[in-house]
C-alpha cells in the first residue's frame, strides 16, 4: 500500500472543508482502491481527527462498504420483493451452484464475488442480477451459466 | 438571460424537432430498458443506418412505463404519426429500417399503437391500449418523451414556467396554491405537502435546507428512479419552486447509489440549471440565490426517515432520533429543512404550471391527484404506471396488468413494502386511496405494488418482509431489534413446518409490542405484513403449523418432487439438469428422485417436456412411485 498510501492523500484532499464528508470520502476511497483498507481507514480518521472506531462505526453501518479485496467480477443477484415472488432465491442458488460456492461470497481464483441485493428498481424484469455494472433481467436457473460464461 | 428568451430557444430547437424532415427514432434506455438489451438495439439501430446512409435523428428517452414491452423503440416518419414497437430486437431494427424507413411499410403486426394525429391501419392508438386508457399522466407526462439529458426539451415542453410563475407570486401564496392542489406526500406518510411547507416556512431561522428524499428503499418499487431518469428537470423545478417557497437558499438530494444512472442524470441537468441561470446566485435576476448538492447513499433503507437521512447527509450513522424538535423546526444541522419525495416535487411543479384547481380533479375527496405504482410481480403487463387515486385495484391489476401471469388466479397484492400488507380478492374493488387503504391494513406508501398469485406463499412473503426489516433495523430500539427477530424465527419455524401451535397468538402479542415499542415508522409498521398476511389468510398460516403443508407449494421444506409414473417417458432430460443426481433412470425407464438427494431446485420440473408434464411438485402428500427405474409402461401392470 505504499504508493498507494501516497495516493490516498490526494483522494483526501478536496474533502478538506467540506461538512459531513466522511461518507462521500468513504465511497471515493473504495471506489478508487476498490475496497477499505485499514490503513485508508486510519488515515481517514486522522484526516477528519476523529477516532478509527468512529469511522469503522459508519462504515459498516451501511451496506455498500466492503472491507476485503473486491472479485475481479461482482455478482449482485436481487432479493427485492418483486425479484422474490418471482424466484430470485433459485437464481442466487443457481449463481451459488454455478460458481461453485458451497460457502463464503468469493470464489478462491477472486474472480467472482457475489452479493445479494435489496432492489436495483428494474423489478419490472425481475427475476434480476447485475454483474459489474450490466443488469441481466427476466431471467432463469436455466440462463445462469450462459450469462457467467461471458465473464470467465 | 430572461426565461422568455431561454424559452424562445428551446422552443425553436424542439420545434425544429418536430418538423424535421429526417426521420426520427426514440429508444427507450432507462435502467430497465438496458436491461432487457436496449443497448444491443440502439448498436443496431446505428449499424443499420449507416449501412444503408439514411440520416436520422436518434433520442434516447426515458421509460414510458411499458416495462414489460421493452425493449421500446418509437419511429416517426416526416408527416405521419409517430409509430410505437414493443419488444425490439436487433432482428427486427433490420426489418423496420428495411420495411418502414425504406420501403414505407410500417410493420403493423409488431406495432403497440400509434402516438399523435392520424392513423395507420391495422395500428391501434397508443393511449387507447387497455394498459393505458385508465392512466393520467402528470408526474410522467415527459417520460419516453423527451431527451432527459436536455433542458430545452424540457423547457419547451412547460417546464420551468410553474418556478418562473410562482417567482411573481408572495411565498405564502405559492404554498396556498399547493395547499388547496390537495397534494399529500407520495413518499409513503402521505401528510400534506402544503401543511408541511408552512410549517419550515414560519420557522424562524436565517439559513433552511430543503431535501428531495431519493432513497427509495422499498424493494419492488421503482418509480422515483424512472422519474429521475426520465424527466430530472421536473423533480429540480419542484424543488426550486419550494426553496423559494420556503425560504431555503440549500438543498440536499439524497439518492441512492444503487440508481447509477439516475445520479448522472440529476448531475448533468443540474449543470445544464446552473449555465442558463436557473441554479446559484440571483437565479434569472430574481434576488433568489439556491444552491443544489447530491449525495450519495450508502446503501441502507432507514436512511430513507427523514431524520436518519439527514444524520446521514452530517456524515454519521443514518439512526432515526425522537421527534420533536421536528425537522421543520430543527432539521438539518440543526436548521429548519423541509423533506418532501422525489414525486411530491415533481407534483408541486406540474401544480405551479397548471394550478391547483386542475391537480385536484383528479382523484378523489381526500386523496387528489394521480400518483406512480411500479406494477410488479405475478401480473402480465409488468410496469411503471400512474392512476389517479381512487381508481380500484381491479382496474389497476386487470385492465392496466392485463392480469395474472399465465392465467393463474389471483391471491393478493401487496402494497407499501415491508410498511404494508397482503390484501386479498375481497379488495379487489376497494379504491386505491390513502385512508381505504390504512383501513384495510395496509398502506399507499410510495406505490410498490406487487400481485401474487396462487402460486406465492403469503407466509412466505411475511416471512421474506421481516428478514428485510430485521435486517435494515438500525438497532437502536430493542422491540425493533429484538421483536422482529423474535418474529422472524418464528415464522421461519412455520414455513420450515416447525411451526406449533400458539405461534399465530405469539406472532400477534410481539407485534403488538414491536409497534409501541418502536421509535420510527421502520419498526413501527414492520408488523404490517404478518398482521394482514394472518388477518387475510389465517388458514393458510394454519396449514403450514397444523398440517405441515405449503398450499402454495413454495416453502421448501414442505414441499416435495416426483416423477409421476404413468406419465415419464425416460427421456433424460431431467437427469441431465439435476444438479445434485438425485435423479435416476435409463432412456425407456421411468426416472425416479432419491428424496434424501433432492435440493428442491425445481430444475427437473422446469425442463420435463410441456407434452409429458411428469413432474410434480406436491405440499403434505406422497406420491406412489417404483423404487428402482422400471421399464416405461410397466408400472402398475404388474
Ligand atoms: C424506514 C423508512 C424508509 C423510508 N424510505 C423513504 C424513501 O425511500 N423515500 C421517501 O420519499 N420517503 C421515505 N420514507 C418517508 C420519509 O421519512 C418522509 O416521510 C418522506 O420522504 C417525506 O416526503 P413526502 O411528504 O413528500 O412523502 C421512509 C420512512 C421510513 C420510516
Ligand atoms: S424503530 Fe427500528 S429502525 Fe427505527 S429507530 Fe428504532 S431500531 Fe431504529
Ligand atoms: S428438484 Fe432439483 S435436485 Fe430435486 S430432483 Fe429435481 S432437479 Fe434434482
Ligand atoms: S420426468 Fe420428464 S424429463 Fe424426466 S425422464 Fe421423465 S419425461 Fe423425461
Ligand atoms: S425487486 Fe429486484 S429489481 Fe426491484
Amino acid at each position: 500500500m505504499e504508493q498507494s498510501g501516497k495516493h490516498l492523500t490526494e483522494v483526501l484532499a478536496p474533502y478538506k472543508d467540506e461538512r459531513g464528508a466522511i461518507i462521500p470520502l468513504l465511497q471515493k476511497v473504495q471506489e478508487t482502491f476498490g475496497y477499505l483498507s485499514e490503513e485508508a481507514i486510519s488515515q481517514i480518521a486522522k484526516f477528519f481527527k476523529v477516532s478509527e472506531s468512529e469511522v469503522f462505526g459508519v462504515a459498516t453501518f451501511y451496506a455498500q462498504f466492503r472491507f476485503t479485496r473486491p472479485a475481479e467480477h461482482c455478482v449482485k443477484v436481487c432479493l427485492g420483493t418483486a425479484c422474490h415472488v418471482r424466484g430470485g432465491q433459485q437464481i442466487l442458488e443457481a449463481v451459488r451452484r454455478d460458481l461453485g460456492l458451497e460457502s463464503g461470497s468469493t470464489t478462491t481464483d477472486y474472480k467472482f464475488g457475489v452479493e445479494r441485493v435489496a432492489c436495483f428498481g428494474s423489478c419490472a424484469l425481475a427475476p434480476v442480477m447485475v454483474v459489474d455494472d450490466r443488469v441481466y433481467g427476466r431471467l432463469t436457473p436455466t440462463k445462469i451459466k450462459e450469462t457467467l460464461d461471458k465473464y470467465r | 438571460m430572461t426565461f422568455d428568451k431561454l424559452r424562445k430557444e428551446a422552443i425553436a430547437e424542439w420545434e425544429a424537432l418536430e418538423h424535421s424532415q429526417k426521420p426520427r427514432i426514440l429508444i427507450g434506455t432507462a435502467t430497465c430498458g438496458l436491461a432487457s438489451g436496449a443497448d444491443a438495439v440502439l448498436e443496431a439501430i446505428k449499424l443499420e443506418l449507416s449501412r444503408r446512409s439514411i440520416e436520422a435523428i436518434i433520442t434516447q428517452v426515458g421509460c414510458i412505463g411499458l416495462c414489460y414491452a421493452e425493449p421500446m423503440v418509437d419511429i416517426i416518419k416526416p408527416n405521419r404519426p409517430r409509430i410505437c414497437y414493443g419488444n425490439v430486437t436487433p432482428e427486427i431494427i433490420t426489418r423496420l429500417v428495411e420495411d418502414y424507413l425504406v420501403k414505407g411499410d410500417p410493420c403493423a403486426d409488431l406495432a403497440l399503437g400509434t402516438i399523435g394525429d392520424g392513423h395507420i391501419d391495422g395500428i391501434p392508438s397508443f393511449f387507447d391500449l387497455p394498459v393505458l386508457k385508465p392512466q393520467v399522466r402528470i408526474v410522467l407526462r415527459h417520460c419516453g418523451f423527451i431527451d432527459p439529458e436536455n433542458i430545452n426539451h424540457y423547457i419547451a415542453n412547460g417546464g420551468y414556467s410553474g418556478f418562473v410563475k410562482a417567482l411573481t407570486m408572495k411565498p405564502e401564496d405559492i404554498i396556498a396554491e399547493i395547499t388547496k392542489s390537495g397534494l399529500r406526500g407520495r413518499g409513503g406518510a402521505g401528510f400534506p405537502t402544503g401543511t408541511k411547507w408552512t410549517f419550515c416556512r414560519r420557522s424562524p431561522g436565517d439559513q433552511k435546507y430543503i431535501i428531495c428524499n431519493a432513497d427509495e428503499g422499498d424493494p419492488g418499487a421503482f418509480m422515483n428512479r424512472a422519474l429521475l431518469e426520465g424527466d430530472p428537470h421536473s423533480v429540480l423545478e419542484g424543488m426550486l419552486i419550494g426553496g423559494y417557497a420556503i425560504g431555503a437558499s440549500e438543498g440536499y438530494i439524497y439518492c441512492r447509489a444503487e440508481y447509477p444512472l439516475a445520479l448522472k442524470r440529476l448531475r448533468i441537468a443540474m449543470k445544464q440549471m446552473e449555465e442558463r441561470g436557473l441554479l446559484g446566485d440571483n437565479i434569472l435576476d430574481s434576488g433568489f440565490n439556491f444552491h443544489l448538492k447530491i449525495k450519495e447513499g450508502a446503501g441502507a433503507f432507514v436512511c430513507g426517515e427523514e431524520t436518519a437521512l439527514m444524520a446521514s447527509i452530517e456524515g454519521k450513522r443514518g439512526m432515526p432520533r425522537t421527534r420533536p424538535p421536528f425537522p421543520a423546526v430543527a432539521g438539518l444541522w440543526g436548521k429548519p429543512t423541509n423533506i418532501n419525495n422525489v414525486e411530491s416535487w415533481a407534483d408541486a411543479a406540474a401544480i405551479m404550471q397548471r394550478g391547483a384547481g386542475w391537480f385536484a380533479s383528479f382523484g378523489t375527496e381526500t386523496s387528489k391527484g394521480t400518483k406512480t405504482f411500479s406494477l410488479v410481480g405475478k401480473v402480465e403487463r409488468t410496469g411503471l404506471i400512474e392512476v389517479p387515486l381512487g381508481i380500484t385495484l381491479s382496474d389497476i391489476v386487470y385492465n392496466i396488468g392485463g392480469g395474472i401471469l399465465k392465467g393463474k388466479a389471483f391471491k393478493a397484492v401487496q402494497t407499501g413494502g415491508p410498511s404494508g400488507g397482503c390484501l386479498g380478492a375481497d379488495f379487489l374493488q376497494t379504491p386505491v386511496d390513502y385512508e381505504t387503504l390504512t383501513k384495510a391494513g395496509s398502506i399507499m406508501g410510495s406505490g410498490g405494488m406487487i400481485v401474487l398469485d396462487e402460486e406465492t406463499c403469503v407466509v412466505d412473503l411475511a416471512r421474506y418482509f421481516l428478514t428485510f426489516v430485521q435486517a435494515e433495523s438500525c438497532g437502536k430500539c430493542v422491540l425493533c431489534r429484538e421483536g422482529t427477530m423474535q418474529m422472524l424465527e418464528i415464522l421461519t419455524d412455520i414455513t420450515e413446518g416447525k411451526g406449533k401451535p400458539g405461534d399465530i397468538d405469539l406472532l400477534l402479542e410481539l407485534a403488538e409490542s414491536v409497534k409501541l415499542g418502536s421509535l420510527c415508522a421502520l419498526g413501527g409498521t414492520a408488523p404490517n405484513p404478518v398482521l394482514t398476511t394472518i388477518k387475510y389468510f389465517r388458514q393458510e398460516c394454519e396449514a403450514h403449523i397444523n398440517d405441515k403443508r405449503c398450499p402454495a407449494k413454495v416453502c421448501k421444506s414442505l414441499v416435495s418432487f416426483y416423477i409421476i409414473p404413468d406419465k415419464c417417458q425416460g427421456c433424460r432430460i431431467c437427469l441431465r439438469s439435476c444438479p445434485t443426481n438425485a435423479i435416476a433412470g435409463d432412456k425407456r425407464m421411468i426416472h425416479v428422485i432419491d428424496q434424501s438427494k433432492c435440493i428442491k431446485c425445481g430444475s427437473c420440473l422446469d425442463v420435463c417436456p410441456a407434452r409429458f408434464g411428469a413432474v410434480a411438485k406436491v405440499s403434505g402428500e406422497q406420491l406412489a412411485t417404483p423404487k428402482e427405474p422400471v421399464p416405461v409402461d410397466s408400472w402398475g401392470k404388474a
